[in-house]
């Protein structure tokens, strides 16, 4: 067997050995989320959303994304129709079923949460990886890119990349809320693979001559992530409501039919005097499901804290 | 002391020498190039070329980028295109009524956070620790223009007891001095006026305060939990001083250094909720500029307060950065 090797095969010892002791953090974290209500309850939000979300196609009783003519020759301009035989909570403001676009609004409102926070937390990571990887100047120049647009108020910096689409669509939304995440991941991941760079299992590994690449990707990546999946859970409501923000300010989608939350939201702004359900329902499916990201990410970071392990 | 503002005015520079590179990007990224973004409507061949010369699109990039500085550092952003004024002009006459808006709703967060947030922690566990931090919650997870609209329906379309929209009532005719309307009643002596723009204050702050009050309760509930562990706070339990001045000069003094960063992070929340909260209450300010500015696709006045925007942040860090270094000289070693 040759040297390296042989190190290398030590070094997954010392693993092994670490690990054997006691319980995981991961294992750890769990029992303690399950004894705690307000991870329950974020935990149930969250099911219940991500359910709907998948099977509201199925639940939903009319064609969400047409106009229907029995509810359009009843719209005036001081009265949008309320409930009616079919149509459980009447018309929207342009003659769509209310309810069945409210069902569907789950699926497209998760699906700019969800990719909203997932290309934030991608280019994040490749940001605040390479940082705390190399450290040096890699570090000094990536960590002061990020610091400039830390220094930009966030919403700011999401309305500036919007902005810049002539027209609106899902994906000008999801990207400039994207954008405003990253500078976040990637200072998290960088701070807490910096604290691993100095600690004592990574020190061990560098004697043992492991890689650099076995260094980063095994030993101070994974030990890393706590923090970046805890903010990850906070990001997805973060970013369902500056969605909704950017919808508000006329710089979300501009096709009519799309059914997301926050779209919902912003366009019904002009008709709370003849129907204030338009926005309510939207606000009130937001404010719940942003809850429930929230309260799961905060039992999150509870549960992961070192300091409350016992 | 002296040493430590120099290092850190020094260390801005590079931040605001970036930004400017970010923002003249920006403006080359802009849908139909900067030109055309800059003319909109006056957009023909002619002006095009003629804005082109303007700007130094002809030449190379890098003199483009020290011409797009020097016009930025003096202060030329161009005029917008909805209203044919000077950016500058715009922004200066805006300005107050933001100050004015996000002044009060900050006092509001403020005065309001720091109590509730001290209570909550010495009652740890307790009802009203319970209720504070789901009103953090709720205030983090409730859309801050949501919560406008919700306040204006509820209060102002419902109940009638207060103005909707504006600053003040346009019956009003009042005396403007300074632009800040309660303190122009207050100095014309017009005191109708200035009753009639605080009442036109109260929903906008509040909506604003949301946010920032949230966070500041937070911060300030974590930061005394954690004080009372501290080594100095049993020592001078040990020494029998009163609870009184325990809570006073050990827990509550150190408890709000974290707290007082916070406060200067909220700018950047301040004027991003402003932007939304100024357009619900249809508030004269920057930031219903601002989102004017969005649907006319008004780019010389997104620059100028985008740019404004990320230099009063850097700025107020500044300054947060250097109170906090004479609050606490333990800061200014590092």
């Amino acid at each position: 067997m040759t040297g390296p090797k042989l190190m290398r095969r030590k070094a997954d010892r010392i693993d092994e050995l670490a690990g054997s002791g006691g319980t995981s953090l991961a294992a750890d974290a769990v029992r303690r989320m399950l004894r705690s209500p307000v991870a329950i309850t974020g935990a149930v939000i969250t099911v219940l959303f991500v359910l709907l979300a998948i099977l509201s196609p199925f639940l939903a009783p009319k064609n969400p994304f047409i106009p229907y003519d029995a509810l359009k020759n009843t719209l005036r301009p001081d009265s949008i129709p309320g409930p009616m035989p079919g149509f459980v909570l009447g018309s929207d403001q342009n003659g769509y079923d209310f309810f069945s676009r409210l069902l569907v609004g789950s699926q497209q409102t998760l699906i700019v949460g969800v990719c909203a926070t997932l290309i934030g937390v991608f280019f994040g990571m490749v940001i605040g990886g390479l940082a705390g990887a190399f450290g040096g100047w890699v570090d000094t120049l990536l960590m002061r890119f990020t610091d400039i647009l830390l220094a930009i108020p966030s919403l700011l910096l999401a309305i500036s990349i919007a902005a810049l689409f002539s027209h609106g669509t899902q994906w000008t939304v999801i990207v400039a809320v994207a954008v405003v995440s990253v500078p976040i991941f990637a200072r998290l991941l960088r701070g807490a693979m910096l604290a691993q760079r100095a600690s004592d299992h990574v020190l061990a590994a560098t004697a043992l001559g492991v890689r650099r690449r076995t260094i980063v990707f095994r030993h101070m990546l994974p030990n890393s992530m706590g923090p970046v999946i805890v903010q990850a859970t906070l990001t997805l409501a973060t970013s369902i409501i500056d969605a909704a923000a950017l919808s508000f300010l006329g710089l979300g989608d501009s096709d009519p039919s799309r059914a997301e939350w926050g779209l919902m939201l912003g366009r019904s702004q002009d008709y709370l005097d003849v129907k204030p359900e338009l926005a309510f329902y939207p606000a009130i499916a937001i404010i719940l499901v942003a809850l429930g990201f929230t309260l799961l990410g905060e039992s999150l970071r509870e549960a992961l804290d070192p300091k409350n392990r016992r | 002391m002296l040493r430590f503002i120099i290092r850190r005015l020094l260390q801005a520079i590079p931040t605001l020498l970036v930004l400017s590179i970010l923002v003249f990007a920006w403006l080359r990224l802009l849908p139909g190039g900067p030109a055309e973004a800059l003319l909109g409507d006056k957009a023909t061949p002619a002006t095009v070329a003629s804005m082109n010369r303007v700007l130094g699109l002809d030449q190379p990039i890098f003199v483009q980028y020290f011409k797009f500085l020097g016009r930025t550092l003096t202060g030329d952003f161009g005029n917008s295109l909805t209203s044919g004024d000077p950016v500058l002009a715009e922004i200066g006459r805006r300005f107050p009524a933001t100050i004015e808006l996000s002044g009060c709703a900050l006092l509001l967060a403020i005065v309001c956070g720091i109590p509730l947030g001290y209570v909550a922690a010495r009652h740890r566990g307790r009802f009203i620790d319970n209720a504070a931090v789901m009103t953090t919650l709720l205030g983090v997870a409730v859309p801050v223009f949501f919560l406008g609209v919700l306040l204006k329906y509820v209060f102002a379309q419902k109940l009638g007891i207060l103005p909707p929209s504006g600053r003040q009532d346009v019956t009003i005719d009042a005396t403007h001095v300074t632009g800040f309307f309660v303190l122009d009643g207050l100095l014309t002596g017009e005191y109708d006026a200035a009753w009639d723009a605080v009442k036109h204050l109260i929903l906008p702050s509040i909506a604003l305060a949301s946010v920032p009050f949230a966070v500041i309760v937070r911060i300030t509930r974590a930061a005394v939990l954690d004080v009372r562990e501290e080594d100095f706070v049993r020592t001078a339990e040990s020494k029998g001083l009163t609870t009184k001045v325990i809570r006073r000069r050990h827990v509550l003094r150190n408890a709000l250094l974290p707290v007082s960063t916070t406060i200067g992070l909220q700018t950047g929340l301040l004027l991003a909720g402003a932007v939304l909260t100024e357009t619900v209450f249809n508030w004269q300010g920057l930031g219903s500029l601002l989102s004017e500015g969005i649907q006319r696709r008004d780019y010389p006045r997104l620059q100028a307060l985008l740019l404004l925007a990320a230099l009063v942040y850097v700025l107020v860090n500044l300054l947060v950065d250097i109170s906090y270094a004479i609050i606490d000289p333990r800061v200014r070693v590092r």
